[in-house]
């Protein structure tokens, strides 16, 4: 049997081919992984699972067109440089252009294989006491709790001349409670992640308790009417809802090529009030977004990309940023070796303001308390994002438990319609987002309580 | 593969071995012009174990570390479920045409010209459109052993074709598109580019709607993104057995109206979806899940039929994991109703093409609610033009229930869905202007 070399030693005799480059620019990655998998529906377990991958990937740039080839096979590695660079070849037709980063050889420590060292046993004894919490709610019909952790070594060179190797380990826990009657099917949700540690994993029992008494609840409870409200939107709810509403606009991809829109997305733009600040930052350190070198090689930085409500930056990649004439961000990432590159979000957050949930909730006459996330998705300029949980605000108070509800908005006009930022950011590290076909990527995102004026809400 | 399976044999009393080998090429198109060819190899192994009765299971990416792939299956049957079922022994399996050798030969130049092509046609119509398109083809070689003695073995080709143009003026944005797939060659690009330029012309004109109960006209694309997700997991053998879904006690009532048929088919010709057996090799066969309105069956894999006391509907599918019910390709039975006899019924409505976040509510009880991202309003009988910033909710099975007709044409949406359009009488919308 033909034996695979290890990434070092390919990486290695890489370097060496590399060196001497037949495009505009080529770089390589090389990665292995480790995944577990926990999966309990209703009372017990119902697979683990583990696998181990090993692969990588060529990209090759020859005036201006890119050529990409992935493989799980790391023999033959010349052929597949060739291939990448002819598919670039016969793409490209005008000139590449890249913003220039310096050359880096680093090998970032790794201190993060916690999950790696904890047995399967006693990850499943937790998994076992949350499981217990659910089914001691009276009322629940079943429950669903999945766990994963996964850890993964790339190795990224350039023809440039960087070498870097990164480590990155992923934890992510989401459970749900399944309340049913007479065919109305109710539900709630928590979702978790942590980048490595495993101690936010152990002290749920709590949160998970109120989750499964939540799903009961919701089967007595009414739809809300459909219409325009006042909403508050908690600090996880406020993360998806920035992520969204703003966030994937900023990534410049989307922009860099399309006139129309540059003009739209031109800088000192303004978009909200002047307490409005948004901020993209892999640099921040332990959050799920966070790393220290992007998969092109760049170096995180923190960005501004709302200051004072004025529209101030956004995120590049090499080709986005060169092409705009503005700096390399370091968000050029891909989720694993069977994808290129693109331009990502890492932990995107709305900076605190002053105000106390008091103060944003005092006057509201009747409106939308809205917390906790099922999902959330962007068409740029219309947006949308669902609340796992929903109360109605009468006279200043958080009045009955709602349904679920989905809130929509346009970027354009929503952002300007943000009239109180409360003091208390908090991140949400459970979320994965989709791109290009690349999906879950670990990001975060976060902000304190938030009030949105006249937002249009879904309902019966 | 055999190698593997003899010694995952020696630590646990039964094994199977999932393999699958694909190569992929895909020519990318971002505004307007070629700008990536991708070419995708990839090998995944997968090693399933019944051990002192419970299940273990471990997959990887090469040949190389057998030991560490069985090992890891064993770690995992410590904590694995009790394995109710029997690995099938040897089994005929229906001849299913889905490899066609001429998708693998298409050279990379030809797929270039056809995404060239459909983007001319497009922006002929619409010069100041920026399309974004990709070509692909892939095959893909599976292959099963088990250790009753059962194997599988099968190769497809699958070549897709998508566009998505994107028009924006001031600020705002129009999204249209379409794409096909099959298992042979897609070679014209007209048919795909003349959906998007019906979208276009439907979409010229701005209009609104009132906040109100609106009678609604959900086109193919507007069923699978609004109502289908519901009833994926409704009619998922795993979500009955645990009492999640709403329709799990109604086996033999009627529960939908009876113009509606629905059912699970993996066995026609050049079809991507279709194949000759399923992952856990249980052979493909055609499964009616509503049949006018009463709930025919529900999707199993071998696991979960045998605790649900039934057998597998040949639904077990891995999509990166153990194998788990999943639907292959559903299809939805046209009706009698034209479109256009649909939109000269309405007074006041609404045509949905594309339903945004529709999937994100609560989906198990059948409750939907999103922006209507590509959508028509109906005036007294006419498509007058574009609605905006509107929310359209409702419930699954109250739709499916009240239909008032369904569409004389199904389509192929996603390579996932055959469907016609269906029309509701009234549903909520709720709307900014």
């Amino acid at each position: 049997m033909l034996i695979m070399p290890d990434i070092e030693t390919t990486a290695a005799q890489l370097a060496e081919t590399l060196k001497k480059p037949k495009a505009d620019y080529i770089e390589a990655r090389l990665e292995e992984s480790q995944q577990s998998h926990i999966i309990y529906r209703g009372r017990e377990l119902e697979s683990a699972s583990q696998s181990t991958a090993v692969g990588g990937n060529i990209r090759a740039l020859v005036k201006g067109g890119w050529g990409f080839v992935s493989f799980n096979d790391l023999n033959d590695l010349p052929r597949r440089i060739e291939l990448a660079v002819k598919q670039a070849a016969l793409v490209g037709k005008e000139e590449s252009k890249l913003a220039p980063v310096e050359p880096v050889v680093d090998t970032v420590a790794g201190k993060e294989d916690g999950p790696l060292n904890i047995p399967l046993a006693e990850k499943k004894e937790l998994l076992d006491e949350y499981n217990d919490i659910i089914w001691r709610t009276p009322g629940l019909q079943t429950s669903v709790i999945g766990y994963a952790d996964s850890h993964q070594k790339t190795i990224f060179l350039s023809s440039t001349g960087s070498y870097i190797e990164q480590p990155r380990t992923d934890i992510t826990l989401r459970l749900s409670a399944v309340a049913a009657s007479d065919g109305n099917v109710q539900q709630a949700g928590l979702n978790l992640g942590s980048r490595g540690d495993f101690s936010p994993m152990r002290r749920l029992h709590q949160k998970v308790e109120e989750m499964a008494r939540h799903a009961v609840e919701l089967l007595s409870a009414p739809q809300v009417k459909g219409g325009e409200y006042t909403v508050i939107l908690d600090p996880v709810l406020a993360g998806v809802f920035v992520h969204e509403a703003f966030g994937h606009l900023s990534e410049s991809d989307f922009v860099y090529e399309d006139d129309r829109l540059r003009q739209i997305m031109v800088l000192g733009k303004q978009f909200g009030s002047k307490e409005l600040n948004i901020i993209d930052s892999a640099a921040v350190p332990g959050l799920r977004g966070s790393y220290k070198y992007d998969d092109e090689g760049v170096p995180a930085t923190k960005t501004y990309l709302i200051k004072e409500g004025k529209l101030v930056g956004r995120l590049h990649s090499r080709e986005t940023a060169a092409k705009m004439g503005e700096k390399p961000t370091g968000n050029a990432r891909a989720i694993n070796y069977r994808h290129p590159p693109i331009v990502r979000m890492t932990n995107t957050y709305i900076e605190p303001g002053k105000n106390s949930f008091n103060d944003i909730i005092a006057g509201i006459k009747e409106g939308v308390y809205a917390k906790n996330w099922f999902g959330g998705t962007t068409s740029m300029e219309m947006f949308t994002f669902s609340a796992g949980e929903a109360y109605m605000i009468r006279n200043g108070q958080i009045a009955e438990a709602l349904r679920p509800v989905v809130l929509t908005g346009n970027v354009f006009t929503t952002l300007n319609n943000i009239d109180a930022i409360g003091n208390d950011l908090d991140m949400n590290q459970g979320g994965g987002c989709g791109k290009g076909g690349q999906y879950p990527l670990p990001v975060s995102n976060g902000s304190p309580h938030i009030r949105i004026s006249r937002c249009l809400v879904g309902g019966g | 593969m055999e190698d593997i399976l003899a010694k995952a044999r020696k630590v646990a009393e039964a094994a199977e071995v999932f393999a699958v080998a694909a190569e992929e090429t895909s020519a990318q198109f971002e505004t307007n012009r070629l700008k990536h060819i991708q070419s995708k190899q990839s090998t995944h192994l997968a090693l399933r174990i019944i051990k002192e009765g419970r299940l273990g299971y471990a997959t990887t990416t090469g040949m190389d570390d057998v030991k560490n792939l069985i090992d890891s299956a064993a770690e995992t049957a410590r904590f694995g479920m009790l394995a109710k079922f029997e690995l099938p022994p040897s089994t005929p399996y229906p001849q299913i045409d889905i490899f066609d050798p001429t998708v693998e030969t298409t050279p990379i130049e030809n797929m270039d010209k056809l995404g060239q092509e459909l983007i001319e046609i497009i922006t002929r119509h619409t010069p100041e459109i920026l399309c974004e398109a990709m070509v692909s083809k892939e095959t893909e070689s599976v292959k099963l052993i088990n250790s009753n003695g059962g194997r599988a073995e099968y190769k497809k080709s699958v070549f897709s074709v998508g566009i998505m143009g994107s028009l924006i003026r001031g600020t705002d944005m129009l999204f249209v598109g379409e794409s096909r797939s099959s298992c042979n060659p897609i070679t014209q690009p007209k048919e795909i580019a003349g959906v998007v330029i019906r979208q276009l012309e439907l979409a010229k004109n701005p209009a609104s709607v009132p906040t109100a109960q609106l009678p609604i006209i959900f086109t193919p694309h507007g069923v699978a993104s609004a109502l289908v997700p519901s009833l994926v997991m409704a009619f998922n053998g795993k979500t009955v057995l645990q009492g999640a879904s709403p329709i799990g006690n109604k086996l033999g009532q009627k529960v939908f109206d009876s113009k509606i048929s629905l059912w699970d088919d993996p066995t026609i010709a050049y079809r991507p979806h279709s194949r000759p057996c399923d992952d856990e090799g249980v052979a493909s066969r055609r499964t009616p899940l509503i049949e006018q309105g009463v709930v025919a069956n529900f999707l199993y894999d071998l696991q979960t039929a045998a605790l649900a006391k039934t057998k597998s509907t040949g639904n077990g599918d891995r999509g990166g994991g153990l194998p788990a019910p999943s639907p292959s390709a559903l299809t939805i039975a046209p009706g009698q109703t034209s479109l256009d006899d649909m939109v000269k019924d309405i007074k006041e409505g609404l045509v949905i093409e594309q339903l945004m976040g529709a999937e994100q509510g609560n989906i198990l009880g059948g409750d939907f609610s999103g922006n209507v991202l590509l959508g028509y309003k109906v005036e007294s009988g006419k498509i007058v033009g574009r609605v905006k910033n509107t929310m359209v909710s409702g419930n699954v099975y109250q739709v499916l229930r009240e239909v008032t007709a369904v569409g004389s044409r199904a389509e192929w949406v996603g390579g996932f869905l055959n469907t016609p359009t269906l029309y509701c009488p009234r549903l909520s919308v709720a709307s900014k202007e």
